[in-house]
């Protein structure tokens, strides 16, 4: 919400541009086992252009943050950024309605954000500060909001997951999709073909998004996978491809796969074709499987913010300077957060033994020597930020 | 933790160090038995050298895994594509069911299948055919059928910011199952010998890699094919007054414990590297604690239900009138592997010391 009044403070300071909506052509879609599908004439408002800039910049620049706190050596373990993917989760967020679920594996930062947690919550739990996403206790692969279910680290064991959420949904005759996210790697792992069938059997409103960045850490997709047309891998599950570089063919396909779950006929299998300009994680130099070469032509050619930003400016829906603007609040949104995540406090000790059972009686703790030992002190991570007045 | 800090009604500041690594690497000496010719290897290296044995004297053994055709995200399989060929060293699918499932197929035809699982926190969508195929394959077609054949390497342990699925030992979840044998190695030399014989021996394997210990532990190694026995633990140090029991990266903890016991308490501690925990090796540690009386088992981990359980309760039995003092396990705490407590989790030295200390003065 925040995101939305900031970009609507910028709006209203300049208002030199000569429409407030214009329409773009996008890709043609391809259908599997669908009549017809999502509109390629796509139209876009100056408020949406300007938050979708704002969300895909915001992201872009917080997962830099994340890659030089990771270099500095204040982030522990494991680090996987979405630099690349923006458009994928700011299109289908842009589509979705209240009550809508997301679940997703672990590049899950630009997510979080978009669910609702600020820039300094994401990075502070990557640097495992007490300000984030679950006060330090997950790390960079689980995070969570209401209705944002992670974060997960097990790969593929989020795809049944997303279809059981569904189900909740159909069942309490909810308007709502669970999008369920996963990679071409993680789209080999049987639980989705289990996860497809049953949600095909009780016409679950899930929808399968595989983000298709032509890797599973250094396997290229035709190395890993028998057929690489991922929205077809459903078979009796319909499915669309959509250039997941393009913000709005993204958020069209999500607007007519929602319409298409809420009148009962879900699942849907939806591939993304995107790329990573990051290695797999922090470890992976991510040029040992692809060339440099391959890395500046999709920068170049397909990037999701600088063809975005082309197409508001040259369609003068936006003028360079909100752009500017918003680059700006962006800069001092992530150095916020950045300030947080290397300063902030942690989590007291005692939050190693909370949240582990919901009512087990309290579990022996020891003490600075193993004869000192006494009961765990709080059950619950809430009730010792509580006890610290920070809850 | 003290009592008075878990009182702190604020947040406690990170140190402005990194937590440095929890152990000292003990390395070891091998025995002339196991060949003249030395070659300087760390963990990797000698895992490594396994496979391109066992390969080279085995024209049916096969390398897979996820990414292992490059050598594999810790580069444990590194040439072997090369020089085996890409029909013997191959890349799978992101699919752990499936590279169980397959393997055991490749095994139960009779080829050697050494099947990598990049993690063991990866391990559990295997699970199932691990323990209810490979496990019973002999048992329940009566000998006519088996997946001797196979092993599974995989990673466990901390390593310092691994976090919940990075990190976790899960030797004990596959104890649990008759049929399986599962082995550990402290360092590069038994790494090297402990896994020729897993390749080669005729039951299931499942060989655990401390990866902490793949670039920090460095040996010399025997450059030769040997193995070194299933089932047979090793006693590092002998000792009069009490017996540490340990695998893995826990064996240095506990052997710096041991020290550090010696020069502070002047208590003599006799340390044992289990190595193989399913078989494992009963007399080895019962014949050591009818000598000290005393027994501390240490594993990384949780304590409820780990094997440190299994083994205590086995010496109680075979040495009952020997102890002298309550047997003392000194695990993982029963939480999940945590991320940024991973210090507080880990069974120290100093836990460990601490436990040397409550034995002999029970
Ligand atoms: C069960 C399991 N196996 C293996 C891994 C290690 N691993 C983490 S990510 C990954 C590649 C996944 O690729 P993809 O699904 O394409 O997602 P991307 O990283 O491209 O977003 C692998 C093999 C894991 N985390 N979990
Ligand atoms: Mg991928």
């Amino acid at each position: 919400m925040f995101k939305v009044l900031q970009s609507k403070a910028v709006v209203s300071l300049a208002r030199r541009a000569a429409s407030n909506e214009v329409s773009f052509q996008s890709k043609e879609y391809k259908l599997h086992k669908l009549d017809n599908g999502p509109s390629t004439q796509v139209s876009i408002s100056r408020d949406d252009a300007l938050k979708f800039y704002q969300q895909m910049q915001l992201i872009r620049r917080m997962e830099s943050a994340a890659g030089n706190l990771y270099k500095e050596k204040k982030i522990r373990g494991f680090c996987h950024l979405y630099s690349g993917q923006e458009a994928c989760a700011v299109g289908i967020k842009a589509a979705m309605t209240d009550g809508d679920a997301v679940i997703t594996a672990y590049r899950c930062h630009g997510w979080t954000y978009l669910l609702g947690s600020t820039a300094t919550q994401v990075l502070a739990e990557l640097t495992g500060r007490i300000s984030g996403n679950v006060h330090g206790k997950g790390g960079s692969m689980h995070m969570y909001t209401p209705n944002f279910f992670g974060g997960n680290g097990i790969v593929g064991a989020q795809q049944p997951l997303g279809a059981g959420v569904a189900f909740a949904m159909k069942y309490r005759n909810q308007k709502n999709v669970c999008v369920t996210l996963y990679g071409d790697g993680a789209a080999n792992q049987g639980q989705l073909f289990e996860a497809a069938n049953m949600a095909k059997l009780w016409n679950l409103p899930v929808i399968f998004v595989c983000e298709n960045n032509g890797f599973g850490m250094g396997t290229a997709v035709e190395r890993s996978s028998a057929s690489t047309e991922y929205y077809t891998r459903g078979d009796y599950v319909p499915g669309i491809w959509v250039d997941g570089m393009d913000v709005l063919a993204v958020r069209e396909a999500f607007r007519w796969s929602k319409k298409y779950c809420d009148e009962g006929r879900g699942p849907l299998m939806i591939e993304l074709a995107t790329y990573r300009y990051s290695g797999h994680s922090m470890s992976d130099p991510g040029t040992s499987y692809r060339t440099r070469d391959e890395i500046q032509q999709v920068r170049k050619t397909r990037d999701p913010i600088t063809g975005f930003k082309d197409r508001i400016l040259s369609s003068n829906l936006v003028t360079e300077d909100e752009l500017k603007a918003i680059d700006k609040t962006v800069r001092s949104e992530v150095d916020d957060a950045v300030t947080h995540a290397t300063t902030d406090g942690v989590l007291p000790a005692e939050a190693l033994y909370t949240d582990l059972y919901a009512n087990t009686p309290a579990q022996l703790v020891r003490g600075a020597t193993a004869e000192e030992t006494f009961a765990q002190p709080f059950l619950r991570t809430e009730d010792l930020l509580k006890s610290m007045g920070q809850a | 933790m003290a009592a008075s800090s878990l009182a702190l009604k604020t947040a406690v500041r990170l140190p402005a160090r990194r937590f440095a690594s929890h152990f000292t690497y003990q390395p070891s000496v091998a025995p002339a038995s196991l060949g003249a010719e030395r070659t300087k290897m760390n963990l990797c290296q000698a895992v490594n050298n396994a496979m391109d044995i066992a390969m080279g004297t085995d024209q049916s053994a096969l390398v897979f895994g996820e990414d292992v055709a490059f050598g594999g995200v810790f580069r444990c399989t590194v040439g072997l594509q090369d020089k085996y060929g890409k029909d013997r060293v191959f890349n799978t699918p992101l699919c752990e069911q499936g590279i169980a499932g397959f393997a055991i197929g490749v095994a139960t035809i009779g080829s050697t299948a050494i099947a990598e699982i990049q993690f063991g926190d990866y391990i559990f969508p295997a699970y199932d055919q691990i323990v209810n195929e490979a496990a019973k394959y002999r048992y329940r077609s009566g000998g006519l059928f088996s997946c001797g054949g196979l092993t599974i390497r995989a990673t466990c342990g901390a390593v310092g910011h691994g976090a919940l699925y990075h990190s976790q030992s899960p030797e004990a979840n596959f104890t649990h199952t008759p049929g399986l044998k599962i082995v550990v190695p402290r360092g590069p030399i038994q790494a090297k010998g402990l896994l020729l014989s897993c390749i080669r021996d005729p039951d299931p394997c499942i060989f655990l890699e401390p990866k902490v210990l793949y670039r920090q532990a460095v040996e010399e190694v025997p450059s030769g094919d040997y193995s070194i026995p299933i089932g047979k633990a090793e006693v590092l140090k002998t000792g009069k007054d009490v017996s540490i029991v340990a695998w893995g990266t826990q064996v240095h903890v506990v052997s710096e414990a041991a020290k550090l016991a010696e020069e502070k308490l002047g208590v003599s501690v006799e340390v044992i590297d289990l190595q193989s925990i399913q078989p494992w090796d009963e007399d080895c540690v019962a014949e050591s604690v009818t000598k000290t009386g005393r027994l501390i088992i240490s594993h990384e981990a949780p304590l409820n239900s780990g094997f440190g359980a299994e083994i205590a309760s086995t010496i109680q039995k075979r040495c009952f009138l020997s102890l002298e003092s309550p047997i003392e396990r000194v695990c993982g705490w029963d939480t999940p592997f945590p991320h940024v407590y991973e210090p507080f989790y880990l069974p120290t030295v100093w836990r460990v010391f601490d436990a040397i200390k409550k034995t002999v003065k029970y």
